[in-house]
């Protein structure tokens, strides 16, 4: 990095600001096409119930009602977005076959001149529901005799084999006998909602020359072709895809839920269909961030070294998991945090339940890992008798330290910004603390072990 | 009752990119008739500023003013493939494809330069304005407009460029954990002070203060909004958001933004950052990604300062009045559960 640099580290005008503040960025929304059809879909309005029946008749004589989809118009009904990367078993459904898991399912999508005609139609769909049992706890749902929300008869995704993620290094149970304290802390997270300004929504298009364009807000254009085109069993090259610039994301744009069906709708209806979520969809159907329940038992030397970790988290994936089963092996591989811990044991369990699904948001698994490793490390510096600022300084990690999940740390830096911040904030550090780096143990540095 | 003050600390790692699939990013780089480059992409901007930091990254690497580049996104079917833009993973994997694609375009305009200059390409550079050079010899200088126009027009070359970058697909041992799940490692410290109406319950967060550690800045206006944008989202996150108020019953979720409670403009506290650049070994420029942790240092440093104003431990978010009521009410009466 010696070269000097002309324009990377300027801070450049954002590209599409003066866009931005004239209110001239296009979104998908914005795009309007002659003859253009409105998508809603029906929704369950139960926790969990078996589906017995659909009855369109009534829909059907709504005046603009153009056709109606359930789960036997789509080619291959299954939603598994994780199965491009081979994340098996498939376990969502495009549109809803004889169970329902979740309040707000999709069912059938009806197709109609106007927003207005679709959600008249909506509903004057009848649908024939016998409620289940529904679970709503993850620890509620590991119990014997809970509802099981899978097709595979319990309520966890598995790993390889095993219920959750596992992570070990070293000892754990050794190490506890070994500490002077134990510190136990159990922390709780609620859902959230991703809340970006533009709901998420695509306009399908069929093109003179036999393709679809869609015009979406996805995060990711190409999980999302690729996804679509698996479900609707079309070649890809059926199928282009353009975004724009999205009007918020934070990981709740990565699902890929109505590209397909719209996709779907535009087929049989050979006209343009535009699916956009509603504000109360986008908050109470789309995915959420999910819940999670971290246990953090910690064995801590008299000095404040902390020498064993095991971490018990069950993530909430709600009735499907969709990238829930990826933000648990982040978690796991982030849950000892920036600290040099020899002995750890972690086990992260997705777990179904008959929420709302969860997916992908900013910090995926990492976010919840940090909140409770964070809150816990200033329990034990109470116990230890420490300060918040020397507990974090005596465990930090330093390049070359092994990771639980047994990769070197390299590019750790946790000594540096401490540093930064403790002299933001006019925090006088001891010197033994000012003089740390990151650099690896042995090197003749303060405080290494 | 009383207003009480405390300040809390957090510490926090943060994982660039993910990779247990495999994780490409492509871009495609070509020169126009007029010495603009236009960078091909699939990768999508979600408004943190991809077009503007890719514009930098390739601009930086042809050796071009900013403004000679355009950046065009989100299409698939001029784009070459992209992973996503998630995962704190855009800037480091697109950024790298981008320097690649770059590399190639510039080396076909020096190829096209060098035999309209007639001299041996590496004794050429071009000055990051536009001009391109025999280097030390500023008399024999022609802009790269016009070596652009007459490698189209005289020479009947393109100038054009691949690039591609992937971290390859790591297997998770299912019995260790064993894994190497991420490309570099971004740091962040946040000291937050609050100050809790012990009458109300109310929490209203006076400071957010933080160091970043992220390799490289591109772009320094672009990275203080995604650090006071995270901060905002972080600080909703530890005492306002839910989706289920009720958790773990589902009753009563939330409709729209008259139920879901967010902090306003007016509950904004004073930001302040400092940012730290060691750049990392395998990112452009020495990139890491900070996209998403800016979120997530603030939220154990506000519950720990509201620990440190009131003495109620909390651990379960959001930190509603309701919950640091009880907590009070718990500690004066001297019941379990005010601390642990």
């Amino acid at each position: 990095m010696s070269a000097p640099l002309n324009v990377v580290g300027r801070s450049v005008g954002r590209s599409d600001g003066i866009g931005h503040v004239t209110g001239r960025t296009r979104y998908t929304a914005d795009h309007a096409f002659p003859g253009m059809l409105h998508l809603r879909m029906v929704r369950n309005p139960l926790h969990h119930a078996k589906l017995s029946g659909i009855d369109l008749s009534e829909a059907e004589r709504v005046p603009g009602f153009v056709r109606a989809l359930t789960a036997r118009d789509v080619p291959h009904n299954r939603y598994t977005i994780l199965s491009l990367i081979g994340v098996e078993p498939e376990e969502e459904f495009v549109l809803a076959e004889e169970r329902v898991r979740f309040k707000g399912e999709a069912i059938a999508a009806i197709v109609a001149e106007t927003e207005e005609a679709a959600l008249d139609a909506v509903s004057k769909v009848r649908l024939d529901l016998e409620e289940l049992p529904a679970v709503f706890d993850v620890e509620a749902a590991l119990e014997p005799g809970a509802p099981i929300v899978t097709h595979w008869g319990n309520n966890t995704f598995m790993y390889e084999g095993h219920p959750c993620r596992r992570v070990r290094l070293g000892d754990v149970e050794q190490a506890f006998s070994e500490a002077d304290h134990i510190v136990e802390g159990v922390y709780n997270t609620s859902p959230i909602e991703h809340a970006p300004i533009e709901t998420t929504g695509c306009i399908a298009v069929p093109e003179a020359n036999g393709r679809y364009t869609v015009y979406t807000n996805t995060q990711a254009l190409y999980f999302s072709l690729d996804n679509t085109a698996i479900i609707l069993q079309v070649p890809g090259n059926r199928l282009h895809f353009i975004g724009g610039t999205v009007g918020g994301g934070f990981g709740g744009k990565v699902d890929v839920i109505v590209e397909p069906i719209a996709t779907l709708a535009a087929m049989k209806t050979n006209r343009p269909v535009r699916f956009t979520y509603s504000r109360s969809e986008e908050m109470q159907v789309s995915s959420t961030r999910s819940a999670w329940r971290i246990y953090i038992k910690d064995g801590v030397s008299k000095d404040g070294h902390i020498i064993a970790r095991k971490v018990t988290s069950y993530a909430d994936s709600g009735a499907y998991s969709r990238q829930t089963p990826y933000a648990l092996t982040k978690h796991a591989a982030n849950a000892a945090g920036p600290y040099a811990i020899p002995n750890v044991s972690i086990d992260a369990y997705c777990v179904y339940t008959n929420r709302q699904p969860t997916s992908a948001m900013r910090g995926f698994g990492v976010t919840m890992a940090s909140f409770a490793i964070e809150v816990q490390m200033d329990k034990i510096a109470e116990v230890v008798g420490v300060d918040p600022w020397t507990i974090r300084f005596i465990n930090a990690y330093r390049n070359g330290d092994m990771k639980p999940h047994r990769k070197l740390a390299e590019d750790a830096t946790l000594i540096e910004t401490m540093q930064a911040a403790a002299a933001l904030v006019g925090h006088e550090l001891p010197d033994e603390f000012k003089a740390m780096t990151s650099a690896p143990r042995g090197t003749g540095q303060p405080g290494g072990r | 009752m009383a207003k009480v003050r405390g300040t809390g600390i957090s510490a926090v790692n943060y994982p660039t990119g993910m990779n247990l699939g495999g994780d490409p990013s492509q871009a495609l780089v070509h020169a126009t008739t007029s010495g603009s480059f236009v960078v091909t992409l699939a990768a999508t901007d979600l408004g943190q500023g991809l077009r503007t930091v890719i514009g930098q990254i390739a601009a930086e690497t042809l050796g071009v003013a900013f403004d000679q580049v355009v950046v065009d996104t989100a299409d698939t079917d001029t784009g070459p493939h992209d992973m996503g833009t998630f995962a704190s993973r855009a800037t480091h994997r697109v950024g790298n494809a981008v320097i690649a694609a770059a590399t190639e375009a510039r080396q076909a305009l020096l190829d096209v330069a060098a035999e309209e200059l007639e001299a041996p390409v590496d004794e050429l550079e071009i000055d990051g304005h536009g001009n391109l050079m025999v280097r030390g010899v500023p008399a024999r200088s022609v802009k790269v407009a016009d070596i652009a126009s007459l490698a189209q027009f005289k020479y009947g070359k393109t100038i054009a460029g691949r690039g591609s970058y992937m971290k390859p697909k790591s297997d998770v041992d299912p019995e260790t954990g064993a894994m190497d799940p991420d490309s570099t490692e971004a740091h962040a410290c946040t000291v937050a002070e609050v100050e809790v109406d012990t009458e109300t319950g109310e929490v209203t967060v006076l400071s957010i203060r933080s160091a970043y550690e992220v390799g490289r800045q591109v772009n320094p206006a672009l990275v203080q909004g995604q650090i006071v944008g995270g901060a905002w989202m972080g600080m909703s996150h530890a005492l306002y958001e839910t989706t289920a108020p009720y958790y773990p019953a589902p009753d009563h979720s939330p409709r729209d933004f008259s139920e879901y409670l967010m902090p306003g403009t007016l509950e904004m506290p004073e930001i302040e950052c400092v940012v730290l650049e060691i750049p990392s070994s395998n990112g452009p420029y020495g990139v890491k990604g900070i996209g998403e942790m800016t979120a997530n240092s603030p939220i154990p440093a506000i519950v720990n300062a509201v620990y440190h104003a009131t003495g109620v431990r909390i651990d379960e978010l959001p930190i509603t009045p309701e919950k640091i009521l009880r907590g009070l009410d718990a500690r004066r009466s001297g019941t379990a559960g005010a601390t642990t």
